[in-house]
Parts: structure tokens; C-alpha cells; sequence
């Protein structure tokens, strides 16, 4: 950043950067329509096997949000042949880690095993996926776990802010603007019957994508899938689309009462673009230079300049439809309407002048630097092949990627920041406390206020 | 499978581990100073936290967040963590960057004290009492990482006193302090290298020995007291502590064997027995079973000097007061107690640590940590290599009898959160808790 004040020791030089490729992978289609993705690994004799499915919170029935993550974390709750806690012993006796959840594009169930056990807990996976028995008393403990997460959000700053964030950015009509897994109401009004219908409709081989990175051959895993999936019946789910309007489109505070918070958590934000935009690279290059990176501006200020805070960033939630665009931090309660100021100043200021060529070449060659470093483990092959195959994305899309970084201009960068960072729709939200920063924030002038309880109910 | 370790000495004491592998262009530098809040002195309590994030505002020819800068601009990721025992720092970056990273921690261990003043002291203070705010004063159980060992280590114990440290303490901090702690503690004999991943073993000795050969051994640091302690706590230790949460959360500690020994390994296993995944016996048990859990875990502290903690820590469902969650967690601990664990359970626990030992060596900055971790406590990194087998020799007689030995009563601490301005067994469902607050 700032230029050394006086001349320093020469910093080391690098030699040539050896060549990466992202892992080869290779794509199979059984007759069924069910796809199947396997990038071979074979440094340790680990794999992982992730089953994602065109089941995300999106699809939920309106009024049964949460639907979505109930069905995708029931499979591994009992099938018909195993009860809950017997499937659970069979999957973890061949040292196989199974989990399920669903986010907003899709469902995923992911399973890491030594090679020597895949085939076995592949049949198991199959078996998961297949016969699921959703268990009436099972279905009844993950509601009520669910409930008791929902309960313990209302006294955690963090996840409540998050939360809030969302309901205040949409629509009430939009999914994005309740939980990814749902609220007490939807969460109480979904019975077996609801989940069955779910999976029975969502869970069609047409929609479903089986990822294999790890140690084993395109053939094997061909011949694995073919075995236990091969014979499932066709059929692919309805494709849905969810709506990303705004709530408001003028600004607006709400701060989430939280009497003596000795901190306040803060996000401001607003409705961001979908991960699809051909504007992506260069959005995410630009947020890089204003949150994303330790020595972002949002940071760098907030953090190292003014000692508001352990940490500031910014960040777009990349989904099919537009997620947030947000800036997080928590900062001491008696600076909340100063720091508020600063992370308006940093969104003005990427806005009013270009970039150096210097945090240019930061942001992108950090992104670029970095890429082989993301990909070290199984998991994290299964995690970008399973972004390639939700949005659509090429298959060279990684490939790509490093030569679409470093062609970024600061030119890019500026007209990206003008057209999808928008300061007069930010939404400020703060969990904290309101005796200590209602006026202040008054005296900001930056909308009007409103004060919530912790269930978000208005309460001035 | 086998980590391939090669180990070489400096002259100024630096111990360095070497560990390659070409799979991708990618290599971790990872350096850990055998210093950590166990070494504090009286009234400096967080200052081994505190002097890890000055390590990051530059040294004699690295300007303030430089090195955050560098690392990141060669496309590293980077960062340091402090714990009772150790410091470390680690950076994994592009291979052809080996030496950028070699440097930045050869110039901060060399000649950290130039770059030093008073205004980077006090903003990184600032930084740190809002990390405190943010992880525990303002976090629902925050509380618990400075409660617990303060619970169950006696007050003159090292292990005592709290790692992030009181706000007067980190107030009364000053760059004397910075100067006094890095010449004793920040010196090549109290540290260890370890690198991983894609380099040439002469080209990365000729680097380690070119930036690190000339820094000047340090004179020695003061021994920690006795730190052993007797094997059991000798009774059933309470505390009940009052939080803004919504469900009672209990943590119940053990004393248990130190880090690395064989009866370590025993009490480890038994931690995955009662809580490593759904498996386990507390979340089959007491979430699957009773449905009085909405979270249930178990893990040890890893400490090496004196004794260790096996902790168990299991939050209340809705409508389930501190009260009962204490009751049914002691109830499963004594039925363990009782009946011992078996082969299944036993076979389940290993099987899954095993899984994840392969899966975390994946990682070049994994594999120099856990060298860097076997270096640091025993001079020995390729005990790394025998993580596994230690686990798989295990028996179930092994197992029962740390069970035995450790779980009864008179080696018990609890330290029970309960919601503030609620009685245990008060909280009487989700709807009516909720609309309270």
C-alpha cells in the first residue's frame, strides 16, 4: 500500500511459477439422466463423493420454508432398511463422514472416505439417496433442533444479524428474504408428509449430479454409479426461479435491540447481482479491493487506521438470483455511527475515482497467486466442481479463470463499482444497543430509523 | 501412507523440518515459537496474543501490514494463531515464492524491534480488546475458552489465567514489554521451521540457512514452575455461570493424561467415542435417544506440559433446564463409567480419526503445522507419522481403563451456563423463552 518511506532491503525475488492445471475431470451421463462428474486425485487414497441436487431452499413451498433443508438432512437420518442411529454406525464404522444440508441452489450430500472403503460406503450413499424413510420421530428431532437453532440466533449478535440483514433487504414475497432454513412458523407447519412430497418430486435423477474427486479412475466410479444408480427411475424436477427484489430502494436503519451490547454488528448492504452476470470477474475483483482481501480499504481503515474493529470485509453472496451484497464488521458500541461513516466513505470512494494500478494488481494477483491453493484437498475439488455444474459454468471455466483475472482493468473496476454498488439503497443494520446508538446514528443522516426486538418485530 | 520428514539443526538452535511433495506448485512456511500465555508474568495476562499481532505491523525492512501485503500479493494465504503453549505463524503460498516467505519471517524473528512504536501498540491493543468483545464478551458463551481452565488449573498454574487477557492487563502493556518478550522468548532456539510441499531440499536448506543462519541465539528464556499436577482434581468442581444465552449449556472437564503420551491416545479416543459426529455416544444418546441435546461434543486441549483436559460440551434442547442437562450428562458419564466402552465404539472412533488425519495431510499448511507441533514439544517430527498407529494399537482395555481412571467424581469440572434472569429448569419452550427477552 503506502510506498516505503525509505529505501529497504531488496525483497526476494520469485523464480518462475511452476504450471498448475485445476484437476482434469471428466463427465458421464447414465440413461436416467443422472450426471456424473469425476476428477481423479490420486496424491492420497482419500475421496469424496458430493450428491448435489437441484433441491435448494429456493424450491420451497411458500409458507413451508425450510423444507428443503429438513428433506436433504432426513436421507442421512434412517433409510428402509436402517434406522437412524444404524446407518449413522454403518457409514462411520468405515471411518466415511456423511453430511447433508441444503443451501438456497442446492441440496448436497457429501461423503469423504479412505479409497479402500468408497466402494462400500458408496453402496450406503446409494441406499441414502434412494430409500430415505423419513421417520416420523426423526422428522420431529429435526424440527425441534432446528426450532432450538432458531432460539439460540435470537441471543447471538452474528447469525442474528445475518438473519436480519435478509428479511429487511427483500421482499416479504421473496425466499431470500426468511431463513435458508426456514423460521419457528414455516419450520412447525412441515410434517412428514411435506418432506416425502418434496423428495419425491425434487429428487429425480435428472436433477441430481454425483461428484468424484479423489483417488479413483473415471471407470471405477462410472461402474460404482452405474451399480447402485443405474436403475433408478427417470424423471427430472420442474425448474424453479426465485424473485430478488429489494424491499426498499431508498436508504433505511434498523437496529435489532440489544440492551448493553458492549459491541454493535453492523452489516450494510444491499441487493447484489446473480452469480451468472457476465459482469462477474470484475465485480469480484472490485470487491476484493474494497472488503475482500486483510489489506481491502474497508480494513485496512476500519481495522488498522482506526482500531474500530478485530476485522471489516465485504462480500457478494454469489447465487442463481441476486443475493446480498454486504459489508459485515462489529465495532465498540460508542463508535458505531463513526464506523458506519467510514465504510460510507470507502462505497463513495470506489465510486468517485479509479483504483490504483497497484491495489489492481494486488486484488488479481492474489486471486490468480492463490488458485492452486484452493484446490489442495478433495473437498475442495468436489466444492468447485459442484459450482461448475449449479450455475452452469463451462467447462474450461477453471481453466479460464486466471487469464479472465489478470486481463481485469482498473477502467473495469470503476464502472463495476458505479454500476453494481448503489449508496442510496444501503440497507444499515445493527445488533447492539439502542440507548448507546440510536442518536448518534440519528446525527448521521443516513435514513430513517427503525428499532426491532430480537425477533424483528418493530417495537418504536 | 508416510510423510517424508528431513530435519536439520542451525547453529543458533533454529530446528528445521523439511517435507516434500510435488503434487501441485505449492509450499507452507510454518514457524512456531514455543511461548504462549503459559509464559506471561504476573499483571501481562493476553500479552502472548497481543505480541502475535505486532508481528504483523512490520520490522526493520517490512513496513506496518507489508508482510500481510507481500503474502498476499504472491498469492498466499497467511496468519498466526496464539495457545496456552506455543505461537505460531504460516503462510502457503506459490512455490516460486518459497523465499518471499522465508524472508518476511527471517526479518521479523531478526529485527522486529525497529519497526516498533507506540501508536502501533496502542491501535493493535484496540484491535485485540475487540477481538475480546467480539469471540467473548459479546458472544453467548463466549466466556467459557477463559472460565474453563481457570476452573480447572489452581490459580499459581500457568494455565491458569486467561489467553486473550483482562482489558487492564492489555492496557497496561507497553513496548518495554514488546522489547522484553521478544528477546527472550522470539529467539531461533525457541522456534521451529517447518516447510512443505514443492521445493528442492538443497535449494530450501541454502535459503533457511541464508536468511535465518545469522540471527543470534537468544540467552535463554525463565523455566515454567512444576507444572504436574496430581491426576485427578480430587473432587466434583462447580461453576455456575449466569449469560445472556437461551439454553443451558454445560462444559464438563476432566484432567487428563499430557499430550503425546500413550494414556493421551487413550483419552483422545474416548473424547471421539463420547462426541466426534453422529455416531457418538453423548449425540446418539443424548440427541438421537433422550432428545435433551441440541448439541453435543467432545475434545481435549492437547496440552503437553504437566496434564491435559478431556472436555465434554453439550448445549440444552429448548424447554430443558441446566439442572437436567448436568443430570443426564453425568448419568451417560456413569453408565461409561460403569459398563467401559466396547470394540464397536472403539473401531467407529479410530476408523473416523483416521479419515481425518488423511484428509487434513492433504493440505501442505496441515502437514508443517502438525510437524511444526511434534517439533515444538518433543524435537521429534516424525511422530507425525505414527499419529495413526498410535490410534489403531489402541485397545478397549487401553480405553477403559483412562475411563477409570479419570471419569469419576473426583475428577469433574463443571462449568454450567445458564440463561441470566432464569432459574435452571425455568425455560419452558421455544415460543415463551423467545417472547421473554
Amino acid at each position: 500500500m503506502s510506498a516505503p518511506a525509505v529505501a529497504k532491503a531488496p525483497r526476494p525475488r520469485p523464480g518462475p511459477p511452476r504450471e498448475y492445471q485445476f484437476p482434469r475431470f471428466y463427465r458421464r451421463r447414465l440413461e436416467n439422466g443422472l450426471e456424473l462428474v469425476v476428477a481423479p486425485a490420486t496424491k492420497l487414497p482419500i475421496v469424496t463423493v458430493a450428491v448435489v441436487v437441484d433441491a435448494g431452499a429456493i424450491c420451497d413451498p411458500p409458507g413451508r420454508e425450510g423444507t428443503a433443508q429438513l428433506t436433504a438432512k432426513l436421507l442421512i437420518e434412517g433409510t428402509q432398511t436402517s434406522d437412524g442411529a444404524e446407518l449413522t454406525e454403518r457409514f462411520e464404522r468405515l471411518g466415511a463422514t456423511i453430511d447433508a444440508e441444503a443451501d438456497w441452489d442446492a441440496a448436497a450430500i457429501t461423503m469423504t472416505a479412505l479409497a479402500e472403503h468408497l466402494p462400500a460406503a458408496f453402496d450406503l450413499l446409494g441406499e441414502v439417496l434412494r430409500t430415505p424413510a423419513f421417520r416420523s420421530r426423526e422428522v420431529a428431532r429435526l424440527k425441534a433442533e432446528r426450532i432450538a437453532e432458531l432460539l439460540q440466533l435470537r441471543a447471538e449478535p452474528r447469525g442474528l444479524a445475518d438473519e436480519l440483514f435478509s428479511r429487511f433487504l427483500y421482499q416479504p414475497s421473496s425466499r431470500y428474504a426468511k431463513p435458508d432454513g426456514g423460521d419457528e412458523k414455516s419450520v412447525e407447519s412441515i410434517e412428514r408428509e411435506h418432506l416425502i412430497a418434496f423428495y419425491e418430486s425434487r429428487y429425480l435423477p435428472g436433477g441430481v449430479s454425483i461428484i468424484v474427486a479423489g483417488d479413483i479412475t473415471v471407470d471405477r466410479a462410472e461402474e460404482l454409479a452405474r451399480r447402485v444408480f443405474g436403475d433408478w427411475q427417470h424423471g427430472a424436477p420442474q425448474p424453479i426461479i426465485g424473485d430478488d427484489l429489494p424491499a426498499r430502494t431508498q436508504r433505511a436503519v434498523h437496529i435489532v435491540a440489544k440492551p448493553e451490547a458492549p459491541q454493535s454488528e453492523l452489516r450494510i448492504g444491499h441487493v447484489g447481482i446473480p452469480r451468472n452476470h457476465p459482469d462477474f470477474f470484475p465485480v469480484n475483483v472490485m470487491n476484493a479491493v474494497l472488503g475482500g482481501l486483510f489489506n481491502s480499504r474497508i480494513n485496512l481503515n476500519l481495522r488498522e487506521a482506526h482500531a474500530y474493529t478485530y476485522g471489516a470485509f465485504s462480500s457478494f453472496d454469489w447465487r442463481r438470483q441476486a443475493g446480498p451484497f454486504v459489508v459485515s464488521t462489529a465495532v465498540k458500541s460508542d463508535i458505531t455511527d463513526a464506523a458506519a461513516r467510514e465504510v460510507l466513505l470507502e462505497i463513495d470512494r470506489m465510486r468517485a475515482e479509479a483504483i490504483s494500478a497497484d491495489e489492481l494488481s494486488l486484488a488479481t494477483s492474489y486471486l490468480d497467486g492463490v488458485f492452486p491453493i484452493r484446490f489442495e484437498t478433495t473437498a475442495a475439488i468436489a466444492a468447485a466442481l459442484s459450482v461448475l455444474v449449479i450455475h452452469g459454468l463451462a467447462d474450461d471455466y477453471y481453466d479460464r479463470y486466471r487469464d479472465r483475472v489478470r486481463a481485469i482493468t482498473t477502467e473495469q473496476i470503476f464502472q463495476a463499482a458505479q454500476r453494481y454498488l448503489h449508496p442510496e439503497q444501503l440497507q444499515l443494520v445493527v445488533v447492539g444497543d439502542p440507548a448507546a446508538i440510536r442518536e448518534p446514528l440519528g446525527s448521521l443522516g443516513f435514513g430513517p430509523i427503525t428499532v426491532y426486538d430480537a425477533l424483528g418485530q418493530p417495537t418504536t | 501412507m508416510r510423510i517424508p520428514i528431513e530435519t536439520i539443526r542451525l547453529p543458533n538452535g533454529l530446528f528445521v523440518s523439511l517435507s516434500e511433495d510435488h503434487t501441485a506448485p505449492i509450499v507452507a512456511v510454518n514457524l512456531w515459537y514455543h511461548v504462549g500465555s503459559a509464559n506471561e508474568r504476573l499483571g501481562r495476562t493476553g500479552f502472548a496474543h497481543l505480541f502475535e499481532h505486532m508481528l504483523f505491523q512490520g520490522s526493520a525492512d517490512v513496513e506496518a501490514n507489508e508482510h500481510f501485503e507481500l503474502i498476499q500479493r504472491a498469492g498466499g494465504t497467511l496468519n498466526g494463531s496464539t495457545w496456552l503453549e506455543r505461537t505460531n505463524y504460516f503462510e502457503t503460498v506459490p512455490s516460486n515464492q518459497l523465499e518471499l516467505a522465508l524472508w518476511l519471517e527471517a526479518n521479523r524473528m531478526g529485527k522486529l524491534l525497529p519497526a516498533m512504536t507506540q501508536q502501533k501498540l496502542d491501535t493493535q491493543r484496540e484491535v485485540v480488546m475487540n477481538e475480546r468483545r467480539w469471540t467473548m464478551d459479546n458472544q453467548p458463551y463466549g466466556t467459557w475458552l477463559e472460565k474453563l481452565p481457570a476452573l480447572c488449573f489452581p490459580p499459581e498454574h500457568p494455565f491458569h489465567h486467561s489467553l486473550i487477557g483482562s482489558m487492564e492487563d492489555l492496557a497496561a502493556a507497553s513496548l518495554d514489554d514488546v522489547a522484553q518478550f521478544f528477546a527472550t522468548y522470539y529467539t531461533p532456539d525457541n522456534a521451529v521451521l517447518s516447510v512443505a510441499g514443492d521445493f528442492e531440499p538443497a535449494t530450501a536448506i541454502r535459503l533457511v540457512e541464508e536468511h535465518f543462519g545469522g540471527i543470534p541465539r537468544g540467552k535463554g528464556k525463565p523455566p515454567l514452575p512444576d507444572m504436574s499436577l496430581p491426576p485427578v482434581f480430587g473432587q466434583w468442581k462447580r461453576e455456575v455461570s449466569p449469560d445472556e444465552i437461551m439454553l443451558p449449556r454445560l462444559f464438563l472437564a476432566f484432567r487428563s493424561p499430557a499430550f503425546g503420551t500413550p494414556e493421551y491416545y487413550a483419552a483422545s479416543v474416548c473424547g471421539a467415542v463420547l462426541g466426534l459426529r453422529n455416531g457418538s455416544r453423548l449425540r446418539r444418546r443424548l440427541m438421537r435417544e433422550r432428545q435433551v441435546a441440541a448439541e453435543a461434543t467432545a475434545f481435549t486441549f492437547d496440552l503437553a506440559k504437566g496434564s491435559d483436559l478431556l472436555v465434554i460440551d453439550v448445549t440444552a434442547r429448548p424447554g430443558i433446564g441446566a439442572e437436567q442437562i448436568e443430570q443426564e450428562v453425568a448419568y451417560e458419564i456413569d453408565a461409561v463409567l460403569r459398563d467401559g466402552i466396547d470394540a464397536v465404539e472403539l473401531q467407529r472412533a479410530v476408523a473416523l480419526i483416521q479419515t481425518s488425519f488423511v484428509s487434513s495431510m492433504q493440505q501442505a499448511g496441515e502437514r508443517a503445522d502438525r510437524i511444526s507441533l511434534f517439533a515444538t514439544y518433543f524435537g521429534k517430527p516424525e511422530l507425525i507419522n505414527e499419529e495413526v498407529d498410535r490410534y489403531q494399537a489402541l485397545t478397549v482395555d487401553d480405553v477403559n481403563r483412562f475411563v477409570q481412571e479419570r471419569l469419576g467424581e473426583n475428577n469433574r469440572a463443571s462449568l454450567l451456563y445458564v440463561p441470566r434472569d432464569n432459574a435452571p429448569g425455568e425455560l419452558v419452550g421455544a415460543g415463551a423463552a423467545a417472547e421473554a427477552q
